[in-house]
């Protein structure tokens, strides 16, 4: 059974995000269920600082051994960060995906957009 | 995840669920894919050893005072040349030469061989091996559906053996090389031991009854725990076989792939007495040459190449990746491509075409990975 934290949005494409601090910044991340689906990450691609990126499009790759998967941008917003370390160590992300493995911090343009997304016993039923 | 409900299931599958084994279709089968990490399993191997269910792969047995003349006929080797207790790798194909399977076929005896083929292409090595054994004095007999095969790889995997070994066997184990097998008891239980694998390690594979497949895998778990063996899954044994630079039937071989273009001309005999089948055309591509090489590449980037991605070099498609993969042993991408014979040595540098963005790799020689002696 995956870990599925109260208080994240979640899109379909198993992706979490936080909810948007006072500057309407989010933590974005991909979720256990997506991690042990992948397998063990040995690669990150993300966007520069400063990208701006549209929801739904495709902003990067997450790449373990067996096989590579797109990383949809679950909001549309500009890149304020994203997790160096992750280049260096990449198992964080299957390690502590809620955590150390974040991925990056995006400026979400329109907080509602955040909302529209599933809550955890919504994305709980899709992974089920 | 979607949920198969045609996959077979080898006998091991309860174990394989007690150890929290994910599971993945392969071949027809529901395979372990990983226990745990992959990559974990990866580096046992390399550096300890790791359990491997193969029970899905086939086991025919081919008896009969004509057995060897009649394996001669139908695959491209050589069998009659190879002693009984070795171990040969060969390859079934078409009249038109296209690779049907590629596998082992032990020598039991004079006159009986067990030949081990992919499982996926079981069925139709079976059947295709009982058609061409119209007119010689052999019985065919798939025995896969009773027989089980579990390996042990990796440089611990002699040490592991001998604990489960009596001590009267021990010799012919210790002595046992690459490519030869022997009888042996094993945790109580009658095997056929083979120096074989398909890891780029030292190692074995334990051919064993159904019944006694159970025990033969819980008493290598314990007993190789403290040698650090670790059971491994499918994707473990991917990214191993890729290291070592070892064609996987389905992607480097396929029916509309021949032995030449795959790096395998060595292993077609010209010279055995027996005419074969797919000799003509072999013997035609041989003298013309092929106008594609199978190659392996490491890639000058972070970014892995994967199968169906085209080889790009001088502007124009040249070739295309059948496997690849970041090597875990490596720390950098590793692919094998068929590319045109005039990029195919080693150093030619080409990109390769990953999702939209191209990525440079170099040709280099094979295997990616040799073990230290």
């Amino acid at each position: 059974m995956s870990n599925i934290p109260d208080g994240l949005r979640y899109s379909a494409e198993h992706e979490w995000v936080s909810g948007p601090d006072a500057d309407g910044v989010v933590r974005i991340g991909i979720t256990d269920f997506a991690q042990d689906a992948l397998g063990d990450v040995v690669y990150v691609d993300l966007p520069e600082v400063g990208t701006e990126i549209e929801a739904e499009s495709t902003v990067g790759e997450v790449e373990s051994t067996k096989s590579v998967s797109d990383l949809f941008a679950p909001v549309t917003g500009t890149v304020t960060a994203r997790n160096e370390e992750l280049d260096a160590d990449p198992a964080k992300l299957n390690a502590d995906p809620y955590g150390e493995g974040w991925l990056m911090e995006v400026s979400v343009k329109d907080p509602a957009q955040v909302e529209a997304l599933l809550d955890a016993e919504g994305y709980r039923q899709q992974v089920g | 995840m979607t949920v198969s409900t045609t996959s077979r299931h080898t006998v091991l599958h309860e174990e394989h669920a007690a150890l929290g084994a994910s599971f993945t279709d392969f071949g027809g089968w529901d395979m372990p894919l990983k226990y745990g990490s992959e990559l974990a399993e990866h580096h046992a191997v390399r550096n300890a050893a790791g359990l491997f269910d193969l029970s899905h792969m086939g086991e025919i047995r081919v008896t009969g005072e004509q057995a060897a003349a009649f394996l001669n006929t139908a695959l491209v080797g050589n069998l009659a040349a190879i002693a009984v207790g070795r171990a040969k790798y060969s390859l079934l194909c078409t009249p038109q030469g296209g690779i049907i399977d590629d596998l082992i076929s032990y020598r039991l005896g004079d006159d009986e061989y067990l030949v081990v083929p992919n499982a996926g292409n079981a069925g139709v090595v079976a059947q295709t091996l009982q058609e061409r054994a119209a007119g010689f004095d052999v019985t065919v007999v798939d025995e896969s559906d009773r027989t089980s095969l579990v390996a042990v790889q990796g440089p611990a995997a002699e040490a592991i053996l001998l604990e489960l070994i009596p001590a009267a066997e021990q010799g012919q184990v210790t002595s046992l090389r690459y490519y030869a097998f022997a009888g042996a008891t094993v945790a109580g239980t009658s095997v056929l031991l083979a120096r074989t694998g398909y890891t780029g390690e030292d190692g074995f594979e334990l051919y064993v009854a159904n019944a006694d497949a159970a025990t033969l895998w819980a008493a290598l778990l314990e007993a190789g725990e403290q040698h650090g063996l670790i059971p491994c899954g499918l994707a473990s044994r991917d990214s191993l076989r890729l290291e070592a630079g070892m064609p996987l039937y389905g992607q480097e071989l396929t029916l509309d792939t021949e032995p030449f273009s795959a790096g395998l001309g060595p292993v077609v005999s010209f010279t055995k007495d027996e005419d074969f089948i797919g000799r003509e055309a072999l013997q035609a591509l041989k003298a013309t040459g092929t106008p594609r090489r199978l190659v392996g590449m490491r890639g000058r980037g972070r970014r892995a190449a994967r199968p169906g991605y085209p080889v790009v070099a001088d502007g124009r498609h040249v070739g295309e990746v059948t496997s690849g993969a970041p090597s875990p042993t490596l720390g950098h991408p590793i692919a094998l491509a068929y590319v045109e014979t005039a990029f195919a040595e080693p150093g030619s540098t080409v990109t390769i075409d990953v999702r939209g963005k191209p990525e440079p790799f170099e040709v280099v020689a094979l295997p990616f990975y040799r073990r230290p002696q």
